[in-house]
Formats: C-alpha cells, structure tokens, sequence
C-alpha cells in the first residue's frame, strides 16, 4: 500500500525555517518507519538526514517525533500508524533540542546532563578477592533503569526540559537511579549535587511524558520520584 | 561537571543548595495543614451558621480572641506562600524569556507582599473586641443560630 511520508525538514544551509515535506511511500504493514525513510533516503532524496544505527531497538539512535509522539524509528510499525492506505505519518526531529538538519539534533545537552549524574560505580572500598557481590533481591532493585538505551525520548518529551533545557531531564535521573539504589554504590551524595539543584529532580512535575515515551517501558515518573524521596530521607 | 550552564543564572541555579527540597517539603506540609484549616474555616462560616446571614460582629466576636487571630493568620501566610511558590513553579515552567520571566516574578511577589501586609494589619491592628458587651454578644450568637 502507499503511505504518506510527511517529514519535517531542516537544511540551515538552504533555509532558515524547518517545513514540512511529503513524500509518497510504498509501505509493508509490518514495515518501520524506519524502513520507509531508508525508502525516501535510498531512492527518492538522498539529501534526507537522520541517524539511526542497530535498527533493532537497541542503540537508541533513531528516536524521533513520530505521529506526534516519541518513538523509535526502529520499533514504530506502519500498521499502528495507518487505518489505510493513503493515510499520513509525520516525522520530525525530537523537542528541546537544537536541529542540525532535518531528524538529526544537537544531543550534546542531554549528553551534559548524563555526565553531570556520575553514570559509573563510586566505590572507594578496597574491591574483594573476586568480585563485589550482590544478592538477587539487590539487583532487582534498580533493575528497570539498566535497560535505559540512552535515546532522549523521555527528556525530549517532557514540558519542563522544552522550556530552556535547564532541567537535568529525566533521561538522567533513570542513570542516576540505577547506580543510587546499587548496593555496591557508594557516590549518591556526589549525585545528588547534580539532583538536587533548582535544576534537578525538583523540577519534576510528574507529567508522566517521559514514562509514555520510553521505548524501553522503563517507570521513568516513578524512577524519579523514588530520587527524590533518596534526597528527601538524606537530609531529613 | 554539571549541565552546562551559558548564563550566570543558570550557573546560580546549579550552584549545590537544598532550597528546592526545602519548598518542595514545604508544599506538602503546607498543603496538608491547609486543608485542615480551610475545612474549620468552612465549618465556622458556613455549617456554624448560615453564609448569609454572616455579619461583623459574629465574625468580630471570634477574632477577638488571640487563637482564632492566630488561626487567621496561619491560612493567610500559609495559602500565600503555598499559592505563590505554586505560581513560581508555573512561571519557571511556561515564561521562557529571562527578562519577561523576571519580571512576572516581581509583580507576583510585589502583590503577594501587598496581599499579606494588609491582611495582616487588618487582622493584627483592628480592635475586634471594640463595640461587643457582653451581652450583645450572647444575644447575637444566639440570635445568629
């Protein structure tokens, strides 16, 4: 069947305001989205930029404003998208972000912000013999935010981080989470630092964006809370 | 290393404080107490007595006494400060020029300022007990009932 690509685009070079393109597409119902802008890229325009690496949901490389809503490329399936043939999907580039051209933004703020939370283990301890052991029940506990992928879907979706990208962003506070509630962690105070300031995690409104836009289906709201309740007991 | 910051504001508003826990704890505190004191405030202007018929001295009888000043002024400063931090949030949330963000935040603050100095004078400087005997205020309570 054939779908409309409608594709926000942006070449600084050419013009100095994004708009809009459409392109018509031969697609699968079980084709990605992906699929169909490798379509467009390979035979129709090869001047379309977007980034996209492993095409298989894990590299984190292709979220983008797909139908309104943050998704990977990789992972959003014509069929959801579509009722019928004809119909429109709309891709544009993620919010909050800088474009540099077409789907492809500046991720260097999110970048700055997942630096800024320490995203390793803080040990000063003398390591054991083997290794630094951790029962089950530990390990569960941060569990959801190790299968962060790092794409920016959440923190591209989230009011406050559109409004001038001060906000750590929730992206970061997933990171900050999985090493804070680490049995083997001992660097939440240094964390916090980043967390707790007007720009951290009180911030948060729980708009609940970021926990809808997860690709991972990671309780990212709940994540959040549960640092600043961490915060919150730290000092109280 | 923190999140970049282009601005001397933004710097500031990395600098290591607890302040945002601080008013986030507060928030709820406040909230919580408030809610107590608006239901008693509802009992006593409105099941006590009939809304309508509410009149100076049954309200006078009651801020004559220091407890219920105090009952008074704890709603006003409390719904302020929890009002305007509220505001601070939406504000800090939606006005993205510094400049015009700023200045929202002046005239707010300015008005909650204005709204409590009043409040409280008129509750803390007004002589309450002025004009009720003793047996005008037994008769229109009873009267009021």
């Amino acid at each position: 069947m054939q779908v409309t690509l409608k594709v926000m685009r942006y070449d600084p070079n050419k013009a100095a305001k994004p708009g809009w393109v459409s392109y018509q597409v031969e697609a699968e119902p079980m084709d990605r989205v992906l699929d169909l802008l490798h379509k467009v890229k390979y035979f129709q325009d090869g001047t379309l930029a977007f980034r996209r690496s492993c095409g298989h949901g894990i590299c984190g490389s292709d979220a983008m404003l797909i139908n309104g809503k943050n998704q990977l490329a990789c992972k959003a399936l014509v069929k959801d998208l579509t009722k019928k043939a004809g119909d429109t999907i709309t891709v544009e580039p993620l919010r909050g972000l800088p474009v540099k051209k077409d789907l492809v933004v500046d991720m260097d703020p999110f970048f700055d912000a997942y630096r800024a939370v320490k995203p390793y283990l803080i040990n000063d301890e003398p390591p054991p013999d083997r290794e630094r052991l951790q029962s089950p029940e530990d390990r569960a506990r941060f569990d959801a935010s190790t299968k962060c992928i790092l794409c920016a879907a959440c923190t591209t979706s989230c009011p406050v981080f559109w409004v001038n990208g001060s906000y750590i962003g929730p992206a970061a506070i997933v990171q900050a989470h999985r090493f804070i509630f680490d049995s083997r962690d001992r660097g939440a105070r240094e964390r916090f630092q980043a967390l707790a300031a007007s720009t951290g995690v009180w911030r948060c409104r729980t708009a609940y964006n970021c926990t809808e836009a997860c690709p991972r289906e990671i309780p990212v709201t709940q994540a959040i809370e549960e640092v600043k309740r961490a915060i919150l007991y730290d000092k109280f | 290393m923190a999140v970049r910051a282009r601005r001397y504001q933004e710097a500031k508003a990395q600098a290591g404080t607890n302040l945002e826990l601080a008013w986030w704890v507060f928030m709820r505190v406040s909230g919580l107490v408030l809610v107590f004191l608006v239901l008693g405030h509802l009992y006593m202007s409105n099941i006590l007595i009939n809304a309508g018929k509410v009149e100076y001295t049954y309200i006078a009888e009651r801020l004559s006494n220091t407890t219920w000043k105090i009952y008074d002024w704890a709603m006003l400063s409390l719904s302020l400060l929890h009002g305007m931090n509220g505001l601070r949030y939406v504000l800090d949330d939606w006005v993205r020029d510094p400049a015009r963000r700023f200045w929202a935040k002046v005239v707010a603050y300015s008005l909650a300022v204005l709204v409590f100095f009043v409040g409280s004078m008129s509750l803390l400087n007004h002589d309450f007990s002025k004009g009720l005997s003793e047996n005008t205020r037994l008769e229109q309570s009873e009267g009021t009932r």
